[in-house]
């Protein structure tokens, strides 16, 4: 027999259930199809027809799109993220050992504060972090975006690997201080290994932020060739306002990694974007 | 014997030797993360609210702080905020009759699972964009409602500044409302099989169940989610605002946040430190969500060291 997971059901109740389900996957994926589907049509067919499938599908708008400054976007996209993503994963996988294994005064204090600095506006520290750039020389370098993206993917990172760290039983570091192992060793050779798990649900977390931020790299990235893809294709719908498929090419490959990274990787998605919750276990 | 004692002898030196270096060494792991986190955050407040009692460089008092506040744009920008909040109970409803509606059903829960949960991974320019396109007076909507007949209910959606803002936040919903089923659902799912016990013996009903049983279960997860929501509300939506309104905030100023404000008085009205006013108002009304957000999290967080 069936395990039976909440009440009894009924048949009304279930096709009401269904209906419900199916209005609101529908409703959350036309969007995405009326994008997709737009990129391979002409002006006028998606003017007329924005539901319709393409009648003669055309590549046009992604030559178009491609064209333009895209390649360039990507790159810096791809570099940003891939630095952002490594740095954050190593300085907080450090700083989250600290908080776990060693305890000292304040150490509970230090770890909330610092958490919730998760809830500082981005746009506050705009303006400071622009004239620190000004002054330093380096608006439109990627180096500093990276730097801002770390620091502020900082926080939330290290809450989840220090809940993370403080699950690993005792036993197994006894036995390695044990053997005089010294605590950096400890952390490499029995902490780390353990913990691919988590690490690799913080970096599809840390990515999928960093892949679509918009306001920081709007304001550190002026200069055409250093933009990120998310801000070189916020300028195209003003710019082929007229080739709206160009449009939708642009915003389809945009959308292109994180989709496939989600359909791969959709366990890790779910993790991550639960961990920071406060179920109580 | 003898021995067995001399061995917790040992144990008990290393043991206060440890926890007397432990702060120090707690300090080398902390430490390179920390000083990121102070250039990043600890500088940009301080110089902010530094920057917010100055101009061209002198003491001029609250002057910047009357010039905002007496500004009716800021003032709409602040309204519009607390108008978006209203979304947070509309998305926690809504998540919660999704998550358990999920939670019921079992064939083909993963694929809705999926689909429910793909908006809130879909880059906001993205989003808004598409959005900025479905939502034109020739748009997709509306002609999917003049051929179902309900031309009625066609609207310019963005293009009228009565209900732009509206518009603004549906889209804000749709793209959220997925992580909230997710919190929820996978807080009911790892829910004890007991608690559904009394619920079934009594014949109770869908609703009744839920409303009486779950709800209180995942008020955790409720309250998190919650608050996490109105973060956004507050702080987060310069995007949505930035694509659709293409960084005008308009028609007028019908779609304008604070975010946006303090966006353009920087770097459009040339005008830094009424800016840093600004983000100082902005600030101190998060203060009020990250206490709530600090005290949630240090419940959790001394949960977990307590374990």
């Amino acid at each position: 027999m069936r395990k039976s997971r909440g009440v009894k059901r009924s048949r009304v109740e279930g096709f009401f259930r269904y209906s419900l389900l199916s209005f609101v996957a529908f409703t959350a994926l036309v969007p995405a199809y009326i994008m997709f589907s737009g990129s391979f049509k002409s002006q006028g067919e998606f003017l007329n027809s924005p539901f319709g499938i393409p009648d003669s599908p055309s590549f046009a708008g992604y030559q178009s799109a491609w064209t333009d400054n895209f390649p360039n976007w990507l790159t810096n996209s791809f570099l940003i993220v891939t630095g952002a993503v490594v740095m954050t994963e190593i300085l907080a996988a450090l700083a989250a050992w600290g908080f776990a294994r060693f305890p000292f005064k304040g150490r509970e204090t230090l770890l909330g504060a610092m958490v919730s600095l998760m809830v500082v506006p981005p746009v506050v520290l705009l303006i400071p972090l622009f004239q620190f750039g000004v002054q330093l020389t380096l608006i439109s370098t990627l180096r500093l975006v990276i730097l801002i993206y770390v620091g502020l993917m900082l926080p939330f990172s290290i809450y989840m690997l220090t809940n993370f760290f403080k699950s690993i039983p005792e036993s197994i570091l006894e036995s390695a201080s044990i053997d005089g192992a010294s605590s950096f060793r400890t952390f490499r050779s029995i902490v780390l290994p353990l913990s691919g798990a988590p690490l690799a649900t913080l970096a599809v977390v840390n990515l999928l932020w960093a892949w679509n931020e918009l306001l920081l790299a709007l304001v550190f990235l002026q200069s055409n060739e250093k933009k990120t893809l998310m801000v070189g294709i916020t300028g195209f719908q003003s710019r082929y306002s007229l080739d709206i498929p160009t449009v939708m090419a642009g915003m389809s490959i945009a959308t292109l990694p994180l989709v496939i990274a989600y359909l791969f990787g959709q366990r890790f998605f779910i993790a991550g974007l639960t961990a920071g919750s406060t179920k109580g276990e | 014997m003898k021995l067995a004692s001399r061995k917790t002898a040992t144990a008990d030196v290393t043991r206060r030797q440890r926890s007397a270096h432990s702060s120090k060494e707690a300090l080398y792991w902390i430490g390179p993360a920390a000083l990121v986190i102070l250039l990043i955050f600890g500088y940009s407040v301080v110089s902010v609210l530094i920057s917010s009692f100055r101009y061209d460089g002198d003491w001029v008092g609250l002057e910047n702080f009357e010039i905002v506040i007496t500004d009716p744009i800021f003032l709409t920008a602040l309204k519009h905020n607390g108008l978006l909040l209203l979304a947070v109970p509309v998305l926690i409803i809504l998540a919660f009759i999704l998550a358990v509606t999920l939670f019921e059903t079992r064939r083909g829960m993963r694929f809705y699972r999926s689909a429910i949960f793909l908006p809130y991974i879909l880059p906001i320019p993205v989003v808004a964009v598409v959005f900025g396109q479905i939502y034109q007076l020739n748009g997709a909507l509306n002609i999917f409602l003049r051929s179902i007949g309900l031309e009625p209910l066609a609207q310019d959606w963005l293009g009228d500044p009565s209900i732009a803002l509206g518009t603004m936040s549906s889209v804000i919903i749709w793209k959220e409302v997925g992580f909230g089923v997710i919190l929820m659902l996978a807080h009911i799912i790892s829910l004890p099989n007991e608690t559904y016990e009394a619920a079934r013996i009594d014949g109770a009903g869908f609703w009744r169940t839920h409303l009486s049983i779950t709800r209180p279960a995942i008020l955790n997860t409720i309250v998190f989610y919650g608050v996490i929501e109105a973060i956004t509300m507050v702080s987060w939506v310069f995007n949505y605002v930035y694509v659709m309104s293409n960084g005008l905030g308009g028609p007028g100023n019908a779609t304008m946040v604070s975010e946006l404000y303090i966006y353009r008085a920087a770097f459009q009205n040339k005008a830094p430190e009424l800016a840093a006013a600004a983000a100082v108002f902005l600030f101190v009304a998060t203060l009020i969500l990250m206490v709530a957000f600090f005290r949630i999290q240090r419940r959790s967080i001394a949960g977990t060291f307590n374990k």
